[in-house]
């Protein structure tokens, strides 16, 4: 089993990052489970949200603390939370920020992959200057390092549950995909 | 059709099918997204169904009291301090036979104020005469709503399906819609017993004298009995249709299982998983899932734990100064049966706290390597603490 775990401030479509991808996963052949952190959400305050992904039916009805993989859609968050917090030597970190991080060190562990969603987002218009909706790209690229699902389920699973701006958002994801760039630096 | 749903979509996706036709509610979080989804159904004219916006969960049972008893199929939906408000009232739709279906979704009492997953809420409101169902996965959420449609209307008793706060209401998973038209043929419409009608004028809840309450009392009683009857039947034809049941109660593994773990709700489904690393490490264990909580399952409850040692009942709920709520209802269904297992009751959970496959596994233990119970419910992961409101 699978658990991803993604990280971003209210209103960046956090929790809809999730379950677009937990839907293109199911559309993939994949049974999923998908579910926000249970609190209380407030714009701009860090929220995380997380997916399980399995070829036999999810029994397990838990919160996810050790997951496989992280996505964080907004690079300032790096300062205020561990975004690594139990996650699983060798998982892939997958940052929304134009270029890796400076500091290095805190990912030693971990196989590290960035791409500039914030600049892919606004140049489709999905939301604005100060608030782009990095969530499409954001899934776009997480599905290209992983391997899976294949983009096709995602762009699927966008024109099933986007509610606006359905091509927009596609080709953010598939621009993304393309885009994503990553270094496997874990070792073993 | 399978399609990744919220579980509170789901109970709203049974309400559409069902046809209701007058929702009332009250928002409270984590039941809000279930009545959210139906007023957007009801204004777009995807559910044809008066919704009633009313100012207080009281209000909410009190409009459904009213509509019901013109002869309506009615749903409403709530959780936590929001039920204990409709406490009155549902005494009133029981006492009424009132076919009334509602979602309850299992969350703390405050103070301290918490919006996670507890089951005391519905667990306190057991003396009420409203059947109550605990669910483990969306999909059976969906398929329990449709079928308390039909047991609600068969024995004119009003029921409460049950789910975890967040580990159902707020995850998404597949689930499977049924067809429109199957589920017309497993529900047909609502046709009342007794309904207010004013081309034929008569009045409910009278004054009624010693002379006929205790006979009215005892029919609601005997209704509860049918009611675990029917509900038999209905998930026969449910299966026959749907191909999906469930059980008043679920033995999983239990015929040679020395010691069975008792669960409800979503701590089933992660203690399938613990079943299975246990049995592999040749542990003889066994789960019962006690899924109908009102009318109480007793013959079965005791069928499934006759030949075990020791049960270890999980309770995610807590009744002051008495334990675990399922772990009295076991003991109270096992005491006249000769050479019962031993009840081991555990609370675990509470508000909202995990619990994990490895805290299932210490309750196994713990009760494997405990030649009788220490005490009646026995706290599980608690913290450290400095200082209570005792005094030494």
């Amino acid at each position: 089993m699978l658990e991803i775990r993604f990280h971003g401030r209210g209103g960046q479509g956090t929790v809809v990052a999730t379950i677009l991808l937990a839907k293109a996963f199911f559309q993939a052949g994949y049974q999923v489970q998908s579910f926000p952190f249970f609190g209380v959400e407030r714009r701009g305050a860090p929220v995380e949200a997380y997916v399980r992904v399995d070829k036999e039916k999810i029994l397990l009805r838990t919160n996810v603390s050790t997951p496989d993989h992280v996505a964080v859609q907004d690079q300032t968050l790096l300062n205020s939370i561990d975004v690594t917090r139990g996650l699983k030597p060798g998982g892939w970190v997958l940052i929304n920020s134009p270029a890796p991080p400076t500091d290095l060190k805190p990912f030693e562990k971990f196989n590290l992959a960035w791409v500039d969603a914030n600049s892919i987002a606004l140049k489709h218009r999905l939301g604005t200057r100060t608030h782009p909706i990095v969530n499409t790209p954001v899934i776009g690229a997480f599905a290209r390092i992983l391997g899976m699902p294949p983009i096709e389920a995602i762009v699927s699973a966008i024109r099933e549950d986007v509610p606006g701006e359905v091509k927009a958002n596609v080709r953010a994801a598939e621009e993304a995909y393309k885009a994503v760039k990553a270094v496997k630096q874990a070792k073993g | 059709m399978k399609r990744v749903l919220e579980g509170s979509h789901a109970v709203a996706e049974a309400v559409r099918l069902a046809k209701v036709q007058v929702i009332s509610a009250y928002p409270i979080t984590p039941q809000t997204h279930i009545v959210e989804i139906l007023s957007d159904y009801c204004s777009t004219g995807k559910l044809k169904a008066k919704f009633l916006r009313v100012e207080s969960e009281h209000s909410a049972l009190a409009a459904l009291i009213g509509a019901q008893s013109s002869g309506v199929r009615t749903f409403t939906a709530t959780s936590s301090q929001g039920l204990a408000l409709m406490h009155e009232l549902l005494h009133w739709s029981s006492g009424a036979r009132l076919p009334i279906v509602m979602a309850e979704v299992n969350r703390a009492l405050g103070p301290g104020w918490n919006i996670w997953m507890d089951q005391t809420d519905s667990l306190a409101q057991r003396d009420t005469g409203w059947i109550q169902f605990y669910c483990e996965d969306s999909q059976e959420v969906l398929d329990t709503t449709l079928q308390a449609y039909r047991l609600a209307e068969e024995v004119n008793l009003p029921v409460m399906v049950v789910l975890d706060a967040f580990f159902l209401s707020h995850t998404y998973e597949p689930v499977d819609i049924p067809d429109e038209k199957d589920v017309d043929r497993f529900l047909p419409p609502f046709a009342p017993k007794f309904q207010l009608d004013t081309a034929n004028p008569c009045s409910f809840g009278q004054l009624v004298t010693p002379a006929f309450y205790m006979e009215m009392r005892h029919d609601i009683d005997r209704a509860m009995d049918l009611a675990l009857v029917r509900f038999g039947e209905i998930e026969e034809e449910y299966a026959r249709i749907f191909k999906r049941r469930y059980g008043a109660v679920e033995a999983i593994q239990c015929s040679d299982a020395d010691i069975i773990l008792l669960t409800s709700g979503t701590v089933t489904s992660t203690c399938r998983l613990v079943l299975k690393a246990l049995r592999d490490r040749g542990e003889k264990v066994g789960i019962l899932k006690v899924k109908l909580f009102r009318p109480t399952p007793a013959e079965q409850i005791r069928g499934a734990l006759k030949s075990a040692k020791k049960v270890a009942v999980v309770d995610r709920n807590c009744s002051f100064g008495a334990g675990g709520i399922f772990a009295q209802e076991v003991r109270a269904a096992l005491c006249n049966l000769p050479g019962h297992p031993l009840v081991y009751g555990y609370i675990a959970g509470i508000g909202g706290r995990d619990v994990t496959p490895e805290l299932l596994e210490e309750i196994y233990w713990k009760t494997k390597n405990s030649e009788v119970p220490e005490k009646e419910s026995v706290w599980m992961g608690l913290q450290e603490v400095a200082h209570g409101t005792q005094r030494s």
